[in-house]
C-alpha cells in the first residue's frame, strides 16, 4: 500500500508526471476511439445508400 | 519499397492490407508502450545527479522525446505523401496525408504539452519562447492549418493539391527545429534546450525512451492505417467495389456489426 | 464556386507567408540580436537601460544569498569574463543552484545591479543516475573529493558543461 503511495506521488511530482502522462494516453485512446466509431458511422451511411440503390436500380419488381 | 507501394497504390488492393495491418500494429503497439512504461517507472533512478539533477519528473523524457520525434517523423511522411501526390497524382497518397495530419498533429501537442509539465518543475516554467518550443508551436499550427486547408475546399482533389503544397512548403520547419538548439556555448543563449546526445544517458533511462518511441510509431502506423481505410471507404462510397466490400463484410460476422448487417438481409430479402 | 476556391488558395499563401515570417523571427531569436545579453556585453554597455531583457550565465559559487525577507535572493552570473549581480524576488526553480546555468529576465537599476522578474534553470542532457554521474566527474577533474548526494564541487560542474 505505502509502495502505491510512494508510486503514485512520484516524490511530490504528481501533479506533472500525471498530468503529462495522463494527456498523452487519454488522447491516443480517445483518438483510437474516435477512429473505430467513424468507422462503424461510415459503414452504416454506405451501407444505407447502397440499400437505396439497390431498391432503385431493378425496376419493376419494387414499389 | 517504392515500388511495394506502387504495387498498392490502388486504394482497392491498400483497403484489405490495411485492415490485415491495422490489429496486428495495435496490438504490437499497445504492448510496447506498456512495456517501456513499466521499465520507465521501475527500472530507472528515482532522480538523476551531476550538473543536470532532476527529480521524478524527468520521467516526462519517456513520452515527451518520443512525442517531439514523432511529430517530426510524421511530418516528413506527410510532406512525402504530398510530394509524391503531387508529382504522381495518385489517389492513395493524398489519401495518406490526409490519414498522418490528425495523428501527428496529436503528438506536436503532446511534445508541446508534456514539455510545459516538464518546464515547469525543472527550468521553473511552463512557456518560454525558446527557439525550439516556438518552432515546434509553429510545427502543430502548420499541422492545423493542413486540416483547416483541406477541409475548407469542397473539391477534394484541389483540396488535396493545395494542403499538399503547404506541407511541402512547411517542410522549412523541420530543420528549424532540428537545429534550433544549435548553440555553441549554452551559457551564452537564452535558449533552455540544450544539445543532446544518445550516449549522455543512462542506458535503463535510454530503454524505455527508445521502447516507447518504437511503441507511437506503431502506433501512427496503425491509427493512420485505420484513418486511411475510413476516407477509402468516404471517397470511394460510390465505387463498385465498395459496395460489394460493404455487402461481403456485412455477411463475414459481427465485427462489423450494424450498417453491414443490416443492408445484407435487406438485400437478400430484395432479391429472395 | 471558382472565386471561393481562389480566396481559399489564397488563404493557404497567407499562411505559407505567416510560415516564412516566423521562421525569420525565429533565425532573429536563435541569433538572441533582440533579447539576450552576456554578462560581458553588460558591462561593454550593450543592454537596454529602459527595457526588458535577458541575462544568462552560470551562478557563481558562494555567492547565493537570500535576504532578510526570506524571498529575496541576490546571486551574481558569470560568462566566465564578467559577472553581473542579479536580485530577484521569488521561489527558484528546482534546478537553480550554485555553478548551475540560468537565464534571468528583467532590467538593471541605476546600482548596476539586475533586478530580475523571471528566472530559469538550465541543465545539460546528461541523464545519468547520481552514483554515474558522480564517477564519471570524478575522473575528469581527476580527484576531485565529492561531497554526498547532488551537490557536486565547482570543478566537476564545469566540466562537462
Amino acid at each position: 500500500m505505502q509502495g502505491l503511495i510512494d508510486f503514485l506521488s512520484q516524490g511530490g511530482y504528481a501533479f506533472y508526471v500525471w498530468s503529462a502522462f495522463g494527456m498523452t494516453f487519454a488522447l491516443l485512446i480517445a483518438e483510437a476511439l474516435v477512429l473505430r466509431r467513424s468507422r462503424r458511422t461510415i459503414l452504416q451511411r454506405v451501407g444505407r445508400l447502397a440499400r437505396l440503390r439497390m431498391q432503385n436500380v431493378p425496376p419493376g419488381e419494387h414499389r | 519499397m517504392k515500388i511495394n507501394w506502387f504495387k498498392y497504390a490502388a486504394p482497392t488492393a491498400f483497403y484489405p492490407l490495411a485492415g490485415r495491418l491495422v490489429p496486428v500494429l495495435a496490438v504490437a503497439a499497445a504492448a510496447l508502450v506498456l512495456f517501456a512504461l513499466y521499465w520507465g517507472f521501475f527500472e530507472t533512478p528515482e532522480r538523476l545527479g551531476g550538473t543536470n539533477p532532476q527529480k521524478e519528473y524527468y520521467r516526462i523524457i519517456f513520452i515527451h522525446v518520443p512525442a517531439a520525434w514523432m511529430s517530426m517523423w510524421l511530418y516528413l511522411v506527410l510532406a512525402a505523401w504530398s510530394a509524391v501526390g503531387l508529382v504522381f497524382n495518385t489517389r492513395l497518397s493524398f489519401m495518406m496525408t490526409n490519414a498522418v495530419a490528425p495523428t501527428g498533429a496529436i503528438f506536436t501537442f503532446l511534445a508541446l504539452w508534456t514539455g510545459a509539465f516538464w518546464g515547469r518543475p525543472s527550468w521553473g516554467t511552463y512557456w518560454d519562447w525558446d527557439p525550439r518550443l516556438t518552432s515546434e508551436l509553429i510545427l502543430f499550427f502548420l499541422y492545423i492549418g493542413f486540416m483547416a486547408l483541406h477541409s475548407a475546399i469542397d473539391d477534394s482533389r484541389r483540396a488535396d493539391r493545395a494542403a499538399a503544397l503547404l506541407a511541402i512548403v512547411g517542410l522549412v520547419m523541420l530543420p528549424i527545429i532540428y537545429w534550433s538548439i544549435n548553440c555553441p556555448d549554452p551559457n551564452n543563449c537564452a535558449a533552455l534546450h540544450q544539445r543532446s546526445s544518445l550516449t549522455d544517458i543512462e542506458s535503463n533511462i535510454l530503454t524505455a525512451m527508445l521502447v516507447m518511441t518504437l511503441g507511437f510509431w506503431l502506433y501512427s502506423f496503425a491509427a493512420a492505417f485505420a484513418r486511411l481505410r475510413n476516407i477509402i471507404l468516404l471517397r470511394e462510397q460510390d465505387s463498385a467495389w465498395v459496395r460489394t466490400m460493404v455487402d461481403a463484410a456485412g455477411a463475414g460476422g459481427p465485427a462489423n456489426a450494424g450498417g453491414g448487417d443490416a443492408l445484407d438481409a435487406n438485400r437478400r430479402g430484395v432479391s429472395a | 464556386m471558382k472565386a471561393r476556391q481562389k480566396r481559399l488558395i489564397f488563404v493557404g499563401v497567407a499562411v505559407i507567408g505567416v510560415g516564412i515570417a516566423a521562421t525569420l523571427a525565429l533565425s532573429a531569436l536563435n541569433s538572441n540580436i533582440a533579447y539576450f545579453f552576456s554578462p560581458s556585453q553588460v558591462h561593454a554597455g550593450e543592454h537596454p537601460t529602459d527595457a526588458v531583457f535577458r541575462v544568462g550565465g552560470l551562478v557563481v559559487e558562494d555567492t547565493l544569498k537570500r535576504q532578510e525577507d526570506g524571498l529575496t535572493v541576490r546571486f551574481d552570473v558569470t560568462d566566465n569574463a564578467r559577472t553581473v549581480p542579479v536580485s530577484y524576488t521569488g521561489i527558484l526553480p528546482d534546478l537553480f543552484g550554485e555553478g548551475q546555468g540560468v537565464v534571468a529576465k528583467g532590467r538593471i537599476g541605476t546600482d548596476g545591479v539586475f533586478y530580475a522578474d523571471q528566472v530559469l534553470a538550465k541543465h545539460d542532457e546528461s541523464y545519468m543516475p547520481p552514483e554515474v554521474e558522480d564517477t564519471l566527474q570524478t575522473a575528469h577533474a581527476e580527484g576531485v573529493v565529492e561531497t554526498a548526494g547532488q551537490s557536486m564541487p565547482a570543478a566537476g560542474r564545469t566540466v562537462t558543461q
